[in-house]
């Protein structure tokens, strides 16, 4: 029983923190058409990100991972529930991937023109279908008792998906303005600053949205009752929040985009602990959903697993931390030939 | 078609794309290793210039064996979640070692090589890519430990309508994994040495960057020599061990229908597999088969007839795939020996050049028929004698699969063709002469 709450807060946590990197990455790739005006800005954009989004690709495959090892019937019915959207999304992320790549690899406006469309497709679709396929997952998913899907893509582009969708979008595009706030200099900075400013209102206003619609989509708010102290999540989500707007007007960018950061995790952690013990909840009957109980693996793979992620885990984020540190500073243009 | 037969040929697409991407990656990482440990040894500049043409080549290489690795880890579920809630307790704890104790690494370390030239010292620098080329056969190890175990299933229980896990190292430490780990980085190394020597002979051929193709070429044919030999030996061993778990498959790569002693192999055959015999059959040499199977050429092989109908795999296919295979490695062996010969008067050897700028692609043939021979000679099962192909597939609709597949092959094609244009251009452009 414990082992398999364990299990559920990390694989909660290895999602979350998937959304924090990964996150900063999409946000850019999705204001890349629209901040990158010229070849340098644009340029400089990609190299933001260059040394270290594949890297943090890796904690969706981490992620995708630990639900077959830990959750294994989760891992069947949710991926091939979610067939056409996870698709959509695996497609979209090749794209990304291959277009930071080929870009510079031809020296042609047609050619880059090609893969700057492919970067922007490539960000903001994973962005938008992640949030909804985890709306739907708060929400619940109409699966029967053997785990068969009743619905198609559209059953899941419900009000309450879409806005988890946007949601996300706006989460990232924040996170993304901040990290190139941090990370650009002159008149791409500006403008980087100023796309963060103006969206943390609508963000703000979407979260509120999302906070309350969800009292009446979904029946997260039944854990939070029963354990009021969960409350303390939604209180550090609010606070995360505002203490982003707060340091982006102080210039503190970094600080900003840490504030970001656990936004977004307390946001996904919201969820978390509302779906809890369900990982994948039923919308036809409560019985067929899908738990940390009903659907984990053998003690023995869990007690395996547990020890390689604790061992591996910190050493993942400690070598990664050296990545970041290597890289941090601003971009420029001397940086530019490699 | 049903579900089953489209989820297969998107699987077979997709793996197979992916895996024209993954050994170049295996064996190119060790050689620009190499080559860079040279640089930073002894400060020559050539080496250097010949880390980064190599590792310009490596990294379109690279970024196309990541993005479409990402598919393959989630198309069990999407695809193959009976199978998924069936096996996850040991195939996917095997999956999910593999990304937090290898993948990580190797992703993140490839982004600090590219990017940190300036950052770094040299020294750490050379470490690095090190640590990706380590990195990645670590990776290799988990990928070949899963898929060995649905070659021959070990170490498990059924408990619970499933398969659970009884003992780890017997899954991770099996006979099976460890030759079939050795079989596939052995091969990929000779791909990747295949490659560095076709592309330097392109340019030793125009008489062009001479000093650095030939170093290119030497280190290359060492490797490629080292490998094709112990491929062939390793892929003896394999073959009898093979024998030993999965006989049918046996019996299908040589098309073997009746059980008998001495079993010949056949240099040419075509099965008949509706009448149960090979409608033509020649170049037949007795013993060989027997040998193959059990090194002693007098050994009883069961032939195909005595698998039930439903349990033997495609014979047309896995044969073919089987003696493709064994013919190109053979032929590997005796090009790294006549190079070996020619080494130092390359250039005064235009059409053994010429031979091995075409072979550049065969490597890549030899690899793709070798895993068409381990899971097409697997079928009908997923999982050997534990669970069938047919029973494994998700429960979704005919036309969803039928849309990705045609997506699949859509976005891959145009990935291949971009990419086999990327890197041809760049492997004729040669090394930037700054």
């Amino acid at each position: 029983m414990v082992l398999e709450t364990v299990w559920f807060l990390l694989w909660g946590l290895l999602w979350a923190i998937f959304f924090m990197t990964d996150g900063f990455d999409f946000g850019v790739g999705t204001l890349y058409p629209f901040l990158g005006r010229t070849e340098t800005d644009k340029r400089v954009m990609i190299n933001s990100l260059g040394p270290l989004w594949d890297g943090n690709e890796v904690w969706l495959i981490t992620a995708g991972g630990v639900t077959f090892a830990a959750f294994p019937l989760v891992y069947a019915v949710m991926f091939s529930s979610l067939y056409s959207a996870l698709m959509l999304i695996l497609f979209a992320l090749i794209l990304r991937g291959v277009s930071f790549e080929f870009r510079g690899k031809v020296d042609s406006p047609g050619w880059r023109k090609i893969w700057d469309i492919c970067i922007f497709v490539g960000s903001i679709v994973p962005a938008v279908l992640f949030g909804v396929a985890f709306g739907n997952i708060f929400k619940g998913v109409p699966i029967d008792g053997e785990g068969v899907y009743h619905g198609t893509l559209f059953t899941l582009l419900n009000t309450y998906g879409l806005l988890t969708g946007v949601l996300f979008l706006l989460l990232f595009l924040e996170h993304g303005a901040l990290w190139l706030s941090i990370k650009t200099e002159g008149d791409l900075h500006d403008r980087a600053v100023s796309t963060a400013n103006r969206v943390w209102p609508v963000l703000l206003v979407i979260a509120v949205i999302f906070l309350v619609m969800s009292k009446f989509s979904t029946s997260l708010y039944d854990n939070y009752l029963a354990h009021p102290a969960l409350f303390l999540i939604i209180l550090a989500m609010v606070l995360a929040l505002l203490s982003t707007k707060i340091f982006l007007r102080k210039k503190a960018y970094f600080k900003a985009w840490f504030s970001s950061a656990l936004t977004i995790v307390a946001a996904t952690f919201y969820g978390v602990a509302g779906i809890y013990p369900s990982l994948f909840p039923s919308s036809i009957n409560p019985n067929y959903s899908l738990t940390a109980h009903n659907a984990s693996s053998s003690p023995l793979t869990l007690k395996i697993m547990l020890v390689v992620v604790l061992i591996f885990v910190p050493i993942v984020i400690a070598y990664q931390a050296w990545s970041y540190n290597l890289f941090k500073g601003k971009v420029t243009e001397k940086d530019l030939t490699y | 078609m049903d579900v089953v037969m489209l989820s297969r040929l998107q699987f077979a697409a997709a793996t197979m794309f992916h895996f024209l991407f993954v050994p170049l990656t295996l064996g190119l990482s060790i050689i620009v290793a190499i080559m860079e440990t040279k640089y930073v040894r002894t400060g020559d500049e050539t080496y250097l210039s010949m880390t980064k043409f190599w590792g310009k080549l490596f990294l379109i290489n690279f970024t196309l064996g990541i993005v479409t690795g990402i598919t393959l880890e989630f198309q069990f579920g999407t695809n193959w979640s009976r199978y998924s809630a069936f096996m996850g307790d040991i195939f996917g704890s095997l999956l999910a070692i593999e990304a937090t104790a290898a993948f990580f690494l190797e992703s993140t370390m490839i982004g600090v090589w590219v990017f940190g030239w300036k950052k770094l010292s040299k020294k750490a620098h050379a470490t690095v890519m090190w640590l990706v080329a380590g990195a990645s056969s670590m990776s290799a190890i988990w990928i070949i430990t899963a898929n060995a175990w649905m070659q021959h299933p070990v170490g498990y229980t059924i408990r619970g309508g499933r398969a659970e896990l009884t003992d780890f190292a017997a899954v991770v430490f099996q006979k099976f994994a460890v030759l079939q780990f050795l079989h596939t980085v052995g091969s990929a190394y000779i791909l990747s040495a295949f490659f560095v020597m076709g592309v330097s002979a392109y340019h030793l051929l125009k008489k062009q960057h001479i000093d650095l193709f030939t170093r290119s070429f030497k280190i290359a044919l060492v490797f490629g020599l080292i490998f094709s030999l112990f491929v062939v030996i390793e892929g003896d061993m394999h073959g009898v061990h093979v024998t030993e778990t999965q006989p049918a498959k046996l019996a299908a790569m040589e098309s073997h229908w009746e059980t008998t002693r001495r079993a010949p192999i056949h240099l040419f055959a075509i099965p008949d597999e509706e009448n149960e015999k090979n409608l033509i059959e020649i170049g037949s040499i007795p013993g060989i088969l027997s040998f193959l199977g059990y090194h002693d050429f007098n050994a009883e092989v069961k032939g195909l007839r005595d698998f039930p109908k439903d349990e033997r795999p495609p014979v047309l296919i896995t044969s073919f795939a089987f003696k493709g295979m064994v013919g190109l490695g053979i032929y590997f062996v005796i090009m790294t020996i006549i190079g070996v010969f020619k080494r130092n008067r390359l250039v005064k050897s235009p059409f053994y050049l010429k031979i091995m700028l075409i072979s550049i692609p065969l490597p890549y043939l030899a690899i793709e028929l070798g895993w068409v021979l381990a899971e097409v000679g697997r079928q009908p099962w997923i999982v050997y004698g534990l669970m069938k192909t047919k029973d494994a597939v998700s429960p979704i609709a005919t036309c969803q699969v039928a849309t990705t597949l045609v997506s699949f092959v859509l976005v891959y094609g145009l990935l291949g063709a971009v990419g086999f244009y990327l890197m041809a251009k760049n492997a004729k452009n040669g090394p930037a002469m700054d």
